[in-house]
């Protein structure tokens, strides 16, 4: 059977007590789409210290070959903690464009 | 051979949590329960049961192990009574609607404030709509009979629910009372092991207690109002089964002498027994009179109840707990909705009666049953109801 979409679920479909049989799809879950703003890194002033990495709620801050950190956007949620937290101020929240 | 044996029903209650050979008991002690959880801790203590006993820091806790310990696919055991109850609300909710099987014995007892420590209804009522399946006994005997059963239904891969088991506080707790148990080996042909389809096993693992967000949260609710519905078939199938392997009989609503009675009167619970000898002395004196017992508490048996009712003149339901500001009697308020859309009814009458352990002896029904035919000639509350008993 193909899956469905959330929105096409019926009751009958849910598992039992609604147990989620496949492990880790909480991954699959779009937390992205709640910000309003998102973060934008200035490589002047970043010193790479990682606090920004440390910081986020979210987990989804991670370096990148070269050591520059950026955040996956699918998961941000654009909550600001990383640009209050860089000792640099290398790190300043911008209104996300629309799409 | 089963045996007969005189026995405080609160330790008769451990017997059967002893005899459906529980896995995990996890409870917090309260009165009127106390004796049921101290037996299971002596028998686990003394090696005759071979479980796991969690004491834990409150009832919140006790019941949250029992989460755990119905999902990792152990027979699972709780007792509380009253405050404890109240104090478990929230977790009471979680076991139904995450379709955990598990028992849980409550020696009802009245709600505080004031503190009262004696037993009416007032807990039960308030965790009525929370999804377990809800049996009343009115003896040491079904009470035995009735943890047994629960433990077959909850489990019933049909069902996998909570089931709740109400035995009214000190009124039956503490009584000594011949029961008969049947044999270890009965129980275990009766009773197969339980097994829940996705318990929580690292090796396969799952997620349950997810958060429902609102483009399921209706879903979720739909399902578990079915399944919860779905029961009953399990539920009669189980006390057939039961009445067949050991000759005791339970239906969802059990009548006395009530075939061609113009006044039913229905309670639930222990008092039933006093008010069957109340039953007897106005037969005796040619009145026309009869008994409801409902039995299953939840799902409520609507079918039932509008069955054993619709055709008596005057009806007279009491409740041991009060709806305030709402319905009153909340048992009664189900037994209107029974009725509503039938073209021959009974007057119904609603009494709260027996608070926070106050008895009502055979004389007091006899004085509902004149009370209530009083109501109803003089058609003078016809939606209210009546506390009885009450000092003005």
């Amino acid at each position: 059977m193909p899956k469905k979409n959330d929105n096409e679920l019926t009751w009958k479909d849910l598992e039992i007590g609604n147990i989620v049989v496949e492990p880790g799809n909480a991954s699959e879950y779009r937390t992205g789409d709640w910000k309003t703003e998102l973060p934008e890194f200035d490589h002047e002033k970043c010193n790479k210290c990682g606090l920004c990495f440390i910081y986020c709620p979210e987990g989804c801050i991670q370096n990148d070959a070269e050591g520059w950190f950026v955040a996956d956007l699918y998961y941000c949620k654009g909550c600001g903690i990383c640009a209050v937290e860089c000792p640099k101020d290398a790190i300043k929240m911008v209104g996300e464009e629309e799409e | 051979m089963a045996q007969v044996v005189g026995m405080e029903v609160s330790l008769a209650i451990a017997e059967a949590a002893r005899l459906a050979n529980v896995d995990v008991i996890s409870a917090y002690p309260i009165t009127p329960q106390t004796h049921i959880v101290e037996h299971l801790a002596d028998l686990v203590a003394n090696g005759e049961l071979d479980a796991q006993y969690i004491p834990t820091e409150s009832e919140h806790s006790a019941l949250s192990a029992c989460l755990g310990s119905s999902a990792v696919g152990a027979r699972t055991f709780t007792a509380t009574a009253g405050q404890g109850l109240e104090l478990m609300h929230e977790v009471v909710y979680v076991a139904s609607s995450m379709r955990l099987p598990m028992v849980m014995v409550v020696a009802n007892r009245a709600l505080s404030a004031p503190l009262s420590i004696w037993g009416d209804h007032s807990d039960a009522m308030a965790v009525g709509d929370t999804g377990w399946i809800q049996i009343f006994v009115e003896n040491g005997q079904q009470a035995v009979d009735n943890v047994l059963c629960a433990f077959r239904m909850g489990e019933d891969q049909r069902v996998l629910l909570p089931v709740m088991v109400h035995v009214d506080g000190f009124h039956l707790t503490h009584m000594v009372e011949p029961i008969t148990f049947p044999e270890l080996e009965e129980v275990d042909r009766f009773l197969p092991p339980y097994k829940h389809p996705f318990p929580l096993d690292p090796d396969k693992p799952v997620t349950m207690g997810a958060f429902g967000m609102p483009f399921i949260y209706t879903e979720t609710k739909k399902a578990q109002y079915e399944n919860l519905m779905a029961s009953k078939k399990v539920i009669l199938e189980v006390w057939e089964e039961f009445g067949t392997r050991f000759g005791r009989h339970y239906h969802p609503v059990e009548g006395y002498r009530n075939e061609d009675a113009d006044v039913l009167l229905m309670i639930m619970g222990s008092f039933s027994e006093t008010a069957m000898e109340t039953i007897d002395r106005l037969r005796a004196a040619g009145r026309k009179v009869g008994l409801v017992r409902p039995r299953l508490w939840r799902p409520f048996p609507f079918d039932e109840v509008r069955q054993m009712t619709k055709d008596a003149e005057v009806l007279i339901v009491v409740d041991r707990a009060i709806s305030l500001g709402g319905s009153g009697g909340p048992l009664c308020a189900l037994v209107k909705q029974s009725l509503y859309h039938e073209d021959k009814k009974p007057e119904v009458v609603s009494i709260i009666g027996g608070l926070g352990g106050r008895d009502i002896t055979i004389d007091g029904f006899e004085q509902i049953i004149d009370r209530g035919m009083e109501i109803v000639q003089e058609g003078s509350d016809k939606s209210g109801f009546e506390f009885f008993g009450v000092r003005e």
